[in-house]
């Protein structure tokens, strides 16, 4: 079987959720090939065996934390020639696609990013995606060079399906202009604990209703009560009652949890672009008009200051 | 010496609109009204930024799509650019990202650049991906995704704030920029600047002009092939209760009956 080669996101060594689920549909379509670079790559090897790698290729260098995207360009490009896969699947974070690009474009290969599935088809990889604020789904494939494609989190469950995963590592010659852009500091971003906002199965959201960065204390306990990560609208995020990392849309990140509740959220298709494809909408909002209900599957009319508390504690008494 | 700065600014269907595809599988532009992306606002509104730091500074602003794409670089040169450039071809419809990034790169060529500065995105193909591909294609560096920039004795520094840390990046011009919706709001055009940007040179070229041959572009040259595209089916519609005291524990009942909880 042709092998796949699998961009692995981790953090020091910690994999990202989406990497797993990109192992399971790139089973669909070859034996996964995994890469993981920088700082504590050889460390995400047991899990991705786990997930069905066959192999895991590594390479670590200063250049990866450094210097900004093309390094890890360097490296993808390195593991293409010596695998010579079917294909090669990235994660669609930013950077994944910025990666891809570069990649798709040394190989003179075509690009397909934000895929939401992927089925093996008879002239390659079929990926589906969800394009114009998920109005439309769309069946694309790439018609020249190796496909490389980045797919979305939540496109597909985490299946573990245990192989080898040999640890190998990976010879890189860093190219001329892998050094452009230095990355000169780096403040990560502080943890609240909660589930990552792209991968967690349930999203609770406040808007511009929620008036105040004091009340989203409002929104945070109903999260905790569900386990959930908070969201927020842009107009919240611009006042500054909630930090961008946590923007729902077109802008922000793109969603797509079991259960989105939005509260004080209007529906604007800027925001939607990021939230539409939740598998069950919930929407609390004191304007029946509000085009936000066009989406739910279940939407209260109401004071969210009334209504949000009161499901928190019916969910903390249930949960009892 | 004068700072030479490219604004790429996209001509796309309006997001509030109905948009769809044609029958060849390529975006409907007739059907629903264009303008410039929002998003490309704040790439020229950072240009017009750093053209005010610099010593001399002009920026030309560069789009490549159909005839009405002039409505976009009218935009950007009434909120105060120099000069525009309009690629049109009927041979670029329906070209693919690395077709319009080719084109793109070209054209940047040949206006010649210290500074190329694009959005965080298109509003309508949103792949996030083309300052990537201009900066592998021109061999200069990525500085992209910034929610600020500037640039100081021939560097450009700026902030990229990521998943999982806030970077702070700097490299040497010349280079390719892209700014996100955090950098800085957008200005309006001013009665002044519209009436002014009616004088301003707007160039067309076309593929010949760029030496590039119709088969590496359009539909016929695209790397990625659109088998079908369906529209989503409406979404049935949901339950909606008014909140008369209940409704916070109505709404546990149906995440409970959902086995949420
Ligand atoms: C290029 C571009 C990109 C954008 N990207 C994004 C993006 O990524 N994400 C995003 O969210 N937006 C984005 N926007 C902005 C978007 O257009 C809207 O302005 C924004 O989503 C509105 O946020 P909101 O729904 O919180 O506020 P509003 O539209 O003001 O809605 C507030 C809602 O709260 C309700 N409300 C008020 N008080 C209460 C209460 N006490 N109880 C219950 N309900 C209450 C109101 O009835 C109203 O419906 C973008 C815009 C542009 C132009
Ligand atoms: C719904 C949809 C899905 C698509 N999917 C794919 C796909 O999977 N693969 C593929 O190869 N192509 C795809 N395309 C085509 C692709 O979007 C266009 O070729 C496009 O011009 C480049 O990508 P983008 O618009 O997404 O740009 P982005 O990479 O999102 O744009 C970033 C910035 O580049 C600049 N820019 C982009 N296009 C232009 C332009 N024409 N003129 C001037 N500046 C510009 C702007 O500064 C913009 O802010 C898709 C198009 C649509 C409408």
């Amino acid at each position: 079987m042709a092998e796949v080669l699998v961009y692995v996101d981790h953090v020091d060594g910690a994999v990202r959720k989406p990497t797993l689920e990109l192992l399971t549909l790139a089973r669909r379509v070859g034996e996964p090939v995994a890469v993981a670079l920088g700082a504590g790559a050889e460390a995400t090897a047991a899990v991705l065996a786990e997930h069905g790698a066959v192999k895991v290729l590594t390479a670590d260098a200063p250049e990866f934390a450094d210097y900004l995207v093309v390094p890890k360009v360097d490296a993808l490009q390195a593991a293409h020639e010596q695998v010579s896969p079917a294909a090669v699947l990235v994660p669609s974070s930013a950077e994944g696609k910025e990666i891809a690009a570069r990649l798709a474009l040394r190989l003179g290969s075509g690009l397909i990013t934000d895929a939401t599935d992927l089925e093996p088809g008879d002239d390659g990889p079929v990926a589906t995606q969800s394009v114009f604020a998920a109005a439309y789904t769309t069946k694309s494939r790439i018609s020249r060079g190796t496909p490389v494609i980045t797919v979305k989190p939540n496109s597909a469950a985490v299946e573990p399906a245990p192989a080898a995963g040999a640890t190998e590592s990976l010879s890189v010659t860093f190219g001329e202009k892998s050094t452009g852009t230095k990355v000169t500091a780096r403040t990560p971003r502080e943890s609240t604990g909660r589930p990552e906002l792209t991968e967690a199965a349930i999203v609770v959201s406040g808007g511009r209703g929620v008036n105040g960065a004091e009340n989203f204390s409002v929104i945070e306990a109903l999260a905790d009560s569900l386990g959930a990560a908070v969201g927020a609208s842009r107009a919240a995020v611009d006042a500054g009652w909630y930090p961008h990392a946590n923007q729902v849309g077109q802008t922000g990140k793109s969603v797509s949890p079991q259960l989105y509740i939005a509260s004080g959220i209007s529906g604007a298709i800027q925001h939607r672009a990021g939230m539409q494809t939740s598998k069950t909408i919930v929407a609390v909002n004191k304007d029946a008009e509000a085009p936000i209900f066009e989406l739910v599957d279940y939407g209260v009319v109401g004071d969210l200051f009334d209504v949000v508390p009161q499901l928190t504690e019916e969910v903390n008494t249930r949960k009892g | 010496m004068s700072l030479r700065i490219v604004v790429c600014v996209k001509y796309v269907p309006d997001a509030t609109g109905d948009r769809h595809f044609a029958d060849d599988l390529t975006v409907d532009r007739d059907d629903v009204d264009g303008l410039l992306s929002e998003l490309d606002e704040y790439a020229v509104e950072q240009a017009l930024q750093i053209a005010d730091e610099a010593d001399d500074a002009e920026i030309t602003v560069l789009t490549v799509g159909p005839e009405d794409a002039k409505d976009a670089l009218r935009k950007a040169l009434s909120m105060g650019a120099d000069k525009a450039v309009h690629v049109e071809d009927d041979d670029l419809h329906g070209t693919d990202v690395m077709g319009s990034s080719l084109v793109l790169a070209k054209a940047i060529e040949k206006t010649g650049y210290d500074l190329v500065v694009c959005g965080m995105a298109s509003t309508d193909g949103t792949m996030g991906v083309l300052p990537a591909l201009l900066s592998e294609r021109l061999g200069v560096p990525q500085v992209t995704l910034l929610s600020e920039v500037s640039v100081e004795a021939g560097v450009v520094k700026g902030r990229r704030d990521g998943d999982a840390a806030s970077e702070a990046l700097e490299a040497a011009l010349p280079a390719v920029v892209s700014v996100t919706d955090q950098s800085g709001e957008a200005r309006y055009p001013s009665f002044k600047g519209i009436m002014a940007a009616k004088k301003k040179p707007v160039e067309s070229w076309d593929l010949e002009d760029l030496e590039i041959e119709a088969g590496e572009v359009g539909l016929e040259g695209a790397w990625t092939k659109v088998d079908s595209a369906t529209e989503r089916p409406a979404r049935s519609a949901g339950t909606i209760v008014k909140d008369e005291g209940e409704g916070g524990r109505q709404l546990a009942e149906f995440l409970a009956g959902q086995k949420f909880i």
